[in-house]
């Protein structure tokens, strides 16, 4: 077998002579510890090594078979969003010491920890929290930490959850519940899609430990009242958790002065590109009291001092909390997580700063309003459903027009054009309803071509 | 050993302030995409639309910068971290292999990067190729026969499999009475954090101190009707593999138990051990340790689960099906464990995994688990020599697998230099710090370095004669050990903000308000 080129050692000369050090005369005597009833002695079903220039080959003639959202125009969102990524983020995150490096400690990964302390104090800004930890898989799994904790800051095991969230993150939020908390939905006004006060109010009581809502929801609208859901939530001794997608924070009121105690969201749209699904970031946030910091499931960084004046250092808070010291007892996980992409939503919050981060929201919200104009004129079609103010995201229902989501979205297809995401199985009660999203990335033509083709998708 | 080889090096030391040090009001990084005046004027002020109570009053306290003070800023952040391609990297447990460049240069194509998760299934034939193609070779690698990709990593991978063990039992009617997961100490913490999360109760085995693993009576004195499966790390972080695997599985099926093994070590015994074949249930592989795709600072990962056939029903929805002529999401598992996290996985690391696993082939994933193994034992001879460093049970076990667990205790007692110590002071010499160990400590003062198969000869007698300098330093010298880092790009660290609530800060803004920003 010829020199492997990432194998150094590989070299048969480099191997006698490894082994004559070690002093064994053949390489099998050093897998001696694995019994050798248990031993894979075939040859694997794989292929044979290929070299570089094959591989890239192959490679690229497969994925030439996607279709990027480039190159046909798309109005999908619901957890995973187009927008812009400014060249400094792949720039940023292509840097190879942050794309090779690990675990070390401070004196060797001084930058990592910075940039990660710099990501959870943007983010504290954003949502205006002060404790915010390290970053985490997704929204979901995030999700699922705030619950877990708020059960054990309350030590009660019922949570209260709007009707309206996505089916596929409330599948992830009862994956970490299971056994420790009941989940209950509430239901929201069918008018305008608020999640129901009264209907809160009839199901919150002194066994719950949390409400959690979004903002903006699932379905696109803004929830309005997260002052008055907190303070339900604090009457009854609950805690109120927030779930919140960041660039909307740009004009919205941040969760932590209407009540939030916890707060968790997806930094997905911070510099990372779609990657079918693939980059997700979550964020995780408390307020800055003992018992919840305790609570904390992740790594938390905190600033400090050296010895030397004029250098900052960084140091992990209580790290006998977490299940690498704590095990068992900790009950909840935590381990390798999604610093890369924290990295580059530090970038890319730093690159919008104030004035940016407010300007894209609004260049957002007016694009999503011009296309709910432009489909609101199409006839028979309901667009939003919910009388409420949108973000980026917004309902369309096709229920007036004889058509099926899935026909509709056939038909746009042949126009180059990827329709919103059909929810017409996770909410039944809305009817045939696609959930479209428009942001920064879509231009008036992108608008226009989409209202002309489902003008005719659905006539 | 020639001496520049050794010294002579410095950290690049920047003393770079905060982000927001570094602002000046009225800087901009970044011009948003501008809206045509006929959408303006079509819809008008829509921030009116938003309640007065829901509408941010102050501007979120962001750094304002332009685009080449953050490039500047970031560099030299990123030149101040250690990387795999910056030196010598055997921080154990993570397999912290050199990554070929062709497979990041891949992940970066658009082809891959700006495609939606929802798209037809007809648009996205590509991604779902490779998907299905590592699930089947995963399959082929560990003898079992379903995998999916969803988890992020490996504690969300045991998570996930402990998961389906509690379905399983649910499923059979015996999930009051199963609520117990053994483990061992010495697994990945995970082993036990991970069944704690779900609901279990976890009973934890100690070493034995002639083998280094528990001994097949410890294991059948702690089963009964109450377990519900067997979680633990084969091979173990001390490179040691626990060869009562075959016996353990048997015990734990005996009464009705699962058994999940945690082969985030797998590196070495690929092409020669399927634990499939020796009878686990599940197992998990961490793509970010075997499978080369790059640590990414702490993430992403991804870690795959893989079941025997009889567990599939419980994976996580949806894995990646073919029909024979297409590729399509399957969400036909009715007893799935639902979903663990958002979409399917981290893709670019799939995609990485798969181009490596092509790259290298069958004959490379045996010479990867050959070199890797080689060059821990040529380590652990050298290592050996050096004054004050000692090997746990190696009188059992003289020859490790991809790592060993090593012990300072000796040079702790004779000069009072300890593992905190060296790891502060290797820095000075290049390396990165090591491995200690996961908690508790089994080992007294630990370090636990595992050179993988990317490692050339050269750089393990660097570190070789880097330990023998400290040695000399730790029985001669111990003060420049204590007062090191010298040559780090800071001097020793406060760490009183770890555990004092007044003290610590996460975030800018909690900084500003506990100490204030005047102390600069």
């Amino acid at each position: 077998m010829p020199v492997n080129p990432y194998i150094p050692n590989s070299d048969p000369e480099i191997k006698k002579q490894m082994l004559k050090e070690i002093g064994v005369t053949r390489v099998e005597e050093l897998f001696a510890d694995i019994p050798e009833r248990i031993r894979f002695r075939k040859r694997l079903e794989l292929q044979s090594p290929k070299s570089e220039y094959e591989v890239r080959r192959y490679i690229e003639g497969i994925l030439s078979r996607n279709k990027t959202c480039g190159e046909l125009t798309s109005f999908l969102g619901a957890g995973c969003w187009p927008h812009y990524v400014p060249a400094v983020c792949d720039e940023i995150n292509s840097r190879s010491e942050f794309v090779t490096a690990y675990a070390g400690d401070v004196y060797s990964d001084l930058g990592r920890y910075q940039a990660l302390f710099e990501f959870q104090s943007m983010i504290g800004d954003l949502i205006a929290m002060d404790i915010v930890s390290y970053p985490w898989y997704d929204w979901g799994n995030v999700c699922g930490d705030a619950a877990r904790m708020a059960t054990m800051i309350t030590d009660r095991h019922e949570l209260l959850i709007p009707r309206t969230i996505s089916p596929d993150r409330l599948s992830v939020i009862r994956a970490h519940c299971e056994g420790l908390a009941d989940v209950k939905l509430v239901n929201n006004d069918p008018e305008s899609g608020q999640l129901g006060l009264e209907d809160l109010k009839s199901k919150i009581s002194k066994k719950t430990a949390a409400i959690y809502i979004e903002n903006p929801t699932y379905l696109g609208f803004i929830e309005t009242r997260g002052e008055e859901i907190s303070e339900v939530a604090h009457s009854y001794g609950a805690l109120s958790i927030v779930g919140v997608e960041p660039l909307s924070l740009g004009f919205l009121t941040p969760p932590g002065e209407y009540g939030a105690d916890i707060v968790c969201g997806e930094g997905q749209p911070l510099g990372m590109h779609m990657y079918f699904g693939g980059a997700l970031l979550g964020f995780l946030a408390c307020r800055d009291v003992e018992r919840f910091v305790s609570a904390m499931p992740h790594r938390l960084i905190s600033i400090t001092t050296t010895e030397q004046k004029g250098e900052w250092g960084f140091t992990y808070v209580l790290p006998e909390r977490t299940m690498f010291a704590a095990r068992e007892k900790a009950r909840s996980f935590t381990g390798t997580a999604t610093a890369l992409w924290a990295i580059t939503a530090a970038v890319y919050l730093s690159l919008l700063g104030p004035q940016g981060i407010r300007e894209l929201a609004e260049v957002i919200m007016q694009k999503s309003h011009y296309a709910i104009k432009r489909i609101s004129e199409i006839r028979d079609i309901r667009v939003p459903i919910f009388k409420s103010p949108h973000f980026e995201e917004f309902t369309v229902n096709f229920n007036g027009t004889g058509k099926t989501v899935s026909e509709v979205n056939k038909a746009l297809l042949e126009h180059g054009i990827i329709g919103g995401k059909d929810i017409t199985m996770e909410f039944p009660e809305l009817g045939e309803t696609g959930l479209y999203c428009v942001t920064e990335i879509h231009s008036k033509a992108d608008i226009d071509k989409l209202a002309a083709a489902l003008q005719e998708a659905v006539q | 050993m020639r001496d520049r080889e050794i010294t002579g090096y410095h950290a690049v030391a920047w003393k770079e302030p905060i982000v927001y040090q570094l602002a000046r009001k009225g800087r901009r990084g970044y011009a948003v995409p501008a809206v045509e005046e006929e959408i303006k004027a079509s819809i008008g002020d829509v921030l009116s639309l938003i309640p007065d109570k829901m509408r941010r009053k102050a501007l979120p306290n962001l750094p304002e910068l332009s685009e080449p003070e953050v490039v500047r800023h970031y560099i030299r952040l990123s030149q101040q971290t250690y990387g795999v391609d910056s030196g010598i990297h055997i921080h154990g447990t993570c397999s912290m292999k050199y990554s070929p460049k062709v497979n990041e240069s891949l992940a970066r194509s658009p082809k891959i990067a700006d495609i939606h998760p929802l798209q037809e299934v007809e648009t996205v034939q590509g991604i779902l190729e490779i998907m299905y193609e590592l699930q089947k070779w995963l399959c082929e690698l560990s003898g079992m026969d379903e995998f999916s990709l969803q988890p992020r990593g490996g504690a969300h991978a045991v998570f996930s499999n402990a998961r389906i063990i509690r379905a399983y039992h649910k499923l059979n009617g015996e999930l009051e009475q199963r609520n117990e997961i053994i483990t061992t100490v010495l697994s990945h913490p995970c082993n036990g954090g991970s069944p704690a999360a779900v609901g279990f109760k976890v009973v934890t085995l100690y070493p034995d101190e002639e083998t280094g693993y528990p001994d097949i009576e410890a294991l059948k004195s702690t089963v009964s009707k109450r377990t519900a499966g067997l979680m633990i790390t084969d091979p173990y972080d001390t490179g040691v593999f626990d060869s009562n695997i075959e016996e353990y599985i048997k015990i734990i099926h005996e009464v009705g138990g699962l058994v999940a093994i945690d082969q985030a070590n797998a590196n070495c015994i690929l092409s020669r051990l399927r634990i499939g074949d020796v009878g686990a249930d599940l197992c998990h592989f961490n793509l970010h340790k075997t499978f080369s795709t790059p640590h990414g600072s702490t993430g992403p990962g991804s870690a795959a689960i893989g079941v025997k056939r009889e567990l599939g029903k419980f994976l996580p929805v949806p894995i990646v099906g073919f029909d024979g002529e297409k590729y399509y999401l399957d969400y036909d598992k009715p007893y799935s464990i639902g979903r663990v996290g958002g979409f399917y996985g981290v893709i670019p690391n799939v995609l990485k995994a798969y181009a490596w696993i092509m790259t290298i082939g069958a004959e490379g994933l045996e010479e990867t688990s050959e070199v890797a193994v080689m060059n821990n034992n040529y380590l652990i001879r050298k290592l050996l020599e050096v004054r004050g460093v000692s090997l746990p049970w190696d009188k059992s076990h003289p020859f490790r697998l991809q790592e060993a667990r090593f012990s300072l205790e000796k040079m702790k007692e004779e000069t009072g230099i300890g593992i905190a110590d060296v790891n502060r002071r290797i820095v000075d010499y290049g390396l990165q710090d090591m491995e200690t160990s996961h908690e508790p400590w089994i080992v007294p003062e630990p370090f636990t370095p595992e050179p993988p198969e990317t490692t050339p000869k050269e750089d393990l007698d660097r570190i070789v004669e880097i330990f023998h300098r400290i040695s000399q330093e730790a029985y001669t010298n111990p003060e420049i050990i204590k007062t090191a880092p010298h040559n780090a790009a800071i001097s020793k660290i406060d760490r009183t903000p770890s555990s004092d609530p007044k003290k610590w800060a996460m975030t800018w803004r909690a900084y500003l308000k506990k100490i204030g920003g005047d102390e600069k």
